[in-house]
């Protein structure tokens, strides 16, 4: 982990406020686990202090390149949307603990869940799966179309299942009721989006192996604030989201 | 020659900047980014008698040029840091401030009493300022009667220097200082975080869970020089100064109002090398400064005869 000062190579709107960003430079060869993330630094002076964590969305660790996909929700992230080719990103990273792949083996099977911001990391995950030749499914949620992104690049990768809350795209519902197919074939799970997806998602997966992403507001990034914290089946009771995780097998943290 | 070491009770430092307590965690993580020995000290996160598990989350928000921020005093308990946390510290042979915090006065005797024996430990920081936990200290720091009394019972049991955190949340800065000196303080610290609050429009409710927060950061900063310069003209101790420290200038500042050493809080947050990096700079503000060591410039603001003609 570094502090690393990134060229923006890219930045588009590919959904309702979603935007891909891509940046290049120095440090983005150290990105090579899915589930990690970046810190990043949404302004400029001294106005707006605290960074934003961003999971990596896919990195070209042979070219130095990185793509973070995230929702401009607030001032920051606002910000972040209006940097363009030629500017500068100032991020940490990469950070936390990501999803480890050794879990599942070549021929075996995955299925990566995801809702809204969370989607993003999968995409990383699920190209490095597929190509150790394991068989990867996705079941993605979005609130409506207008919020959906990568549908066809998921489905380059694998078997794709969409739900969408208002039903304007894949089925009306939510993310787990669309993947009972997929979980009939005792995949080992990586999810990755809000709490009450994740809670919804752990009665899906009982009596498979899961393992989880979560996200909180976080201060320093590194584990030193204790502003992410998470209550755990750990000797001290708690995670950090930041440090510890974001990734943890389900069963250590509770929901 | 260095121009930057500074001597206080307890803390013979190579530089004046410490991380702040609790923007440091206990010195671990950021050992990771950059060598601690860097460093003119490292004040520890709060500990306390036994473990706390801290508030609920949000527990921070961005405001404008600082934060909030509503932790809770999470922490181990004194003997899993002493067991698991000052150990990493040892390496880097810099004096150590534990930082204590407690609900009634035999935990902070308590945890002062074990904390000043460890050979690691240089001085204690009374944290009589958290204003995110009821009954986490507070009610000592806005009463000058209970802060002395606290000090008085702490300082019987310490076996190093005792220095009180104070609270920017008083009507009188002087008032305390005075009260805890008297009560045999060997330094202050100041300011502590603000009580602060927003409110989320979407949800009409306040971000953080605990509600109130500290607010902290570059916005805080004119605050705690405004009471380093009051406090420090009323008191024959030294002071740890800080509240939203970004910059060598910043420090600079801080010293010139009063502070004898100065640490750096929020700004590690926004840059993990906040520390190494401005101590980096430091002899470069002096230079256009035209001083020679930094201890020239403490209290400067107000001691007779230090200012330089205006032709400089």
């Amino acid at each position: 982990m570094k502090r690393l000062n990134l060229n923006v190579v890219s930045q588009v709107m590919i959904a309702d406020n979603i935007f891909e960003l891509t940046v290049e430079g120095e440090g983005v060869e150290s990105m090579k686990v899915p589930g990690q993330f970046v810190h990043v630094r949404t302004g400029e002076g001294f106005s707006s202090l605290l960074r934003r964590p961003i999971s990596i969305c896919d990195a070209d660790t042979a070219n130095n390149r990185l793509k973070m996909v995230y929702r401009a929700q607030g001032k920051g992230t606002a910000w972040l949307s209006t940097r363009s080719r030629g500017d500068k990103i100032d991020l940490l990273g990469p950070l936390g603990n990501g999803f480890n792949q050794d879990v599942v083996e070549a021929g075996g099977k995955a299925l990566l869940v995801g809702g809204g911001i969370g989607v993003p990391p999968l995409y990383y995950l699920g190209r490095k799966l597929a190509q150790k030749g394991v068989a990867v499914s996705f079941a993605l949620g979005f609130q409506s179309s207008k919020d959906a992104f990568y549908i066809e690049k998921f489905k380059e990768i694998g078997r794709v299942a969409v739900a969408t809350a208002d039903g304007t795209i894949g089925k009306k519902g939510f993310v787990t009721d669309v993947m009972d197919k997929f979980t009939a074939e005792q995949p080992v799970v990586f999810a990755c989006g809000p709490s009450p997806m994740l809670r919804a998602l752990n009665h899906k997966t009982e009596g498979l192996n899961a393992y989880y992403s979560f996200e909180e507001r976080m201060g320093c990034g590194v584990g030193a604030c204790f502003a992410c914290v998470c209550e755990a089946a750990t000797p001290s009771g708690y995670v950090k989201i930041c440090s510890d995780g974001p990734v943890f097998k389900k069963e250590e943290v509770s929901i | 020659m260095n121009r930057l070491n500074v001597s206080l009770p307890g803390l013979e430092m190579k530089n004046p900047i410490m991380p702040a307590s609790g923007c440091f965690g206990f010195g671990k993580d950021y050992a990771k980014w950059y060598d601690l020995s860097l460093l003119g000290a490292v004040a520890i996160k709060a500990a306390t008698v036994s473990p706390r598990f801290g508030n609920p989350t949000p527990r921070v928000a961005e405001t404008e040029s600082g934060m909030l921020n509503a932790i809770g005093l999470q922490n181990p308990g004194v003997e899993k840091i002493i067991s698991e946390e000052l150990p990493h510290l040892k390496p880097y042979g810099i004096p150590v401030v534990a930082n204590i915090a407690g609900t009634a006065e035999e935990d902070y005797m308590e945890a002062a009493e074990i904390l000043s024996k460890h050979e690691l430990v240089s001085v204690l920081e009374l944290n009589i300022s958290c204003p995110n936990v009821k009954e986490g200290g507070i009610q000592f720091g806005t009463a000058p009667e209970a802060a002395a009394r606290l000090t008085k019972m702490v300082k019987k049991v310490s076996s190093k220097p005792v220095y009180v955190k104070l609270s920017p949340n008083v009507s009188d800065i002087r008032e305390m200082a005075q009260a805890v000196e008297e009560a045999g303080a060997d330094g202050l610290s100041m300011i502590n975080t603000l009580i602060g609050m927003r409110i989320d429009l979407k949800s009409r409710q306040p971000v953080l869970a605990n509600k109130t927060g500290g607010l902290s950061g570059p916005a805080i900063k004119p605050v705690a020089v405004r009471m380093i310069y009051e406090a420090s003209q009323a008191v024959s101790i030294p002071i740890i100064g800080m509240g939203g420290v970004m910059t060598a200038e910043d420090v600079i500042e801080m010293m010139l109002a009063g502070a004898s050493a100065v640490a750096v809080g929020t700004a590690n947050f926004a840059n993990p090398y906040a520390c190494p990096e401005i101590i980096a700079d430091l002899e470069r503000v002096l230079d256009s400064m035209d001083v020679s060591h930094i201890s020239e410039i403490i209290g400067g603001s107000w001691k007779p005869c230090k200012t330089p003609s205006l032709s400089r």
